[in-house]
């Protein structure tokens, strides 16, 4: 039925959205919020994966003994990927601000026609 | 405005209200990463809680200030400490018999000190997270300060 | 799970937003919507360590945008379009979410997952390594070779951005090469 796979297809449109600013905007920071977006939607999908219907949060505490809990396993991938997430766009702002400094502007276009 | 400048950071209010709770954002990550094995949190996110702490300082009292307290050496140097410091763990796992062995006793389960080496690991992660991160900050806010005015 | 659905719904909106919003910095808030919705969405899929972590990070993220945006000449998005690359975008959208209804039934359905590893880690945790956390078991423990990766990263990346805006190295040459 339709709830067993629209949450997904939800989450290709979010992926869809980052992937069209990356590839119709001019502006430097619009294309870096675009992949900003996109990974969004990637860490969205690893952890809609694991969702376990009743499930618990993946926590022992004592008195639970054989609960049924949600799967840990993507979680802990998508823990160290919104980190590198981070350091990724942390590095193309920087390059980003750098080129603001050199050419003055955001304008890709321009960028290409300035120096040469 | 006047959140950027290199003179003074933000108004009165701010800078008084920072002096009183950003100790308890620091002991607050403190918190998160040494309760890591028990409860939700752990290495990462307590890192980033501590380095949001000193950003906060450096957003409300300038960036001049901040960057005269903190050498940019110390920053790096620490972060290379955390990652000395997690490939260290690593290796003296060797001691029992193979990389990333944990050497420690296990422990009982739900006491603070048990787990093996994963609050040893945690602290590691904190460090050189926060310190990364505080690195990359005092570098893209306060370093590029004064190319700004021609607005 | 209507919730779910809400916030998703509101998560597209706001991404559409900060794609089209010409002035900079309103673009830069309707990510931070983005990241926050997704901070909620993860707490109602069962996932509170990865709740905390995406909440703290897409602070700084906004933080880091807002300094790129804030106070720059000629910073804002008043350029025209790109026809080809608006076509190119849209043909990508419409061809994703096609595929994604083709192939997404093929996935253990919603809420159904194959947890053929996770079972094994799920039981033995406690036994093995002694942490309640299972999530900081699997990357302390068990999966720590993906942790020093990650920390190798990190080191890349901020070795990266402190070699990138170093000012002494550009000007003392004179011209670009």
């Amino acid at each position: 039925m339709i709830h067993a796979w629209l949450p997904y297809v939800l989450c290709a449109l979010l992926f869809s959205v980052g992937v069209y600013a990356v590839l119709s905007k001019k502006n430097l920071i619009k294309i870096i919020m675009g992949i900003i977006i996109a990974e969004y939607a990637v860490n969205l999908f690893l952890i809609l994966l694991c969702w376990r219907k009743d499930g618990e949060a993946p926590i022992l505490h004592p008195g639970a003994v054989g609960q049924v809990m949600v799967d840990p396993l993507p979680q802990a991938l998508v823990l160290t990927s919104i980190v590198i997430g981070l350091a990724t766009t942390a590095f193309l702002v920087a390059i980003a601000m750098r080129l603001h400094d050199r050419y003055g502007t955001y304008d890709i276009t321009r960028i290409r026609e300035l120096r040469g | 405005m006047a959140i950027h400048s290199d003179e003074g950071g933000m108004t009165l209010v701010v800078k008084t209200v920072t002096r009183l709770t950003v100790g308890l954002i620091f002991l607050y990550g403190v918190y998160i990463v040494l309760n890591g094995h028990l409860s939700p949190g752990g290495g990462f996110a307590g890192g980033v809680i501590i380095a949001l702490s000193f950003m906060n300082l450096v957003l409300a009292f300038g960036g001049k200030k901040a960057v005269e307290i903190v050498k940019k050496n110390a920053v790096t140097a620490m972060e290379s400490i955390g990652a000395i410091l997690f490939l260290g763990i690593a290796l003296l796992g060797f001691t029992e018999g193979g990389f990333f062995r944990s050497f420690l006793s296990q422990g009982e389960t739900f006491k603070l000190i048990s787990g093996g080496t994963i609050p040893l690991s945690n602290i590691a992660i904190c460090i050189k997270v926060g310190a990364g991160l505080f690195g990359i900050f005092l570098t893209l806010m306060v370093l590029m300060g004064s190319e700004r005015k021609e607005k | 799970m209507i919730e779910l659905y809400i916030l998703l719904a509101l998560m597209i909106v706001g991404a559409l937003a900060a794609v089209e919003m010409k002035n900079l910095l309103s673009a830069v808030i309707a990510v931070g919507v983005v990241g926050l919705g997704l901070s909620i969405v993860f707490l109602l899929l069962k996932a509170p360590d990865i709740a905390l972590t995406q909440l703290v990070v897409e602070i700084v993220a906004v933080i880091i945008l807002i300094r790129a945006t804030l106070n720059m000449k000629n910073a804002d998005d008043w350029l025209g379009p790109r026809p080809l690359g608006a076509v190119m975008g849209a043909v990508f959208m419409a061809l994703t979410v096609w595929m994604g209804i083709v192939v997404f039934r093929s996935l253990p359905s919603f809420g159904n997952p194959l947890m053929l590893v996770s079972q094994r880690y799920l039981e033995n945790s406690a036994a093995d390594t002694g942490a309640a956390n299972v999530v900081a078991a699997i990357i302390l423990d068990y999966r720590a070779y993906d942790t020093l990766g990650e920390a190798t990263v990190l080191f890349t990346a901020v070795v990266g951005v402190l070699t990138v805006m170093r000012r002494k190295g550009v000007k003392s040459h004179g011209d670009p090469q």
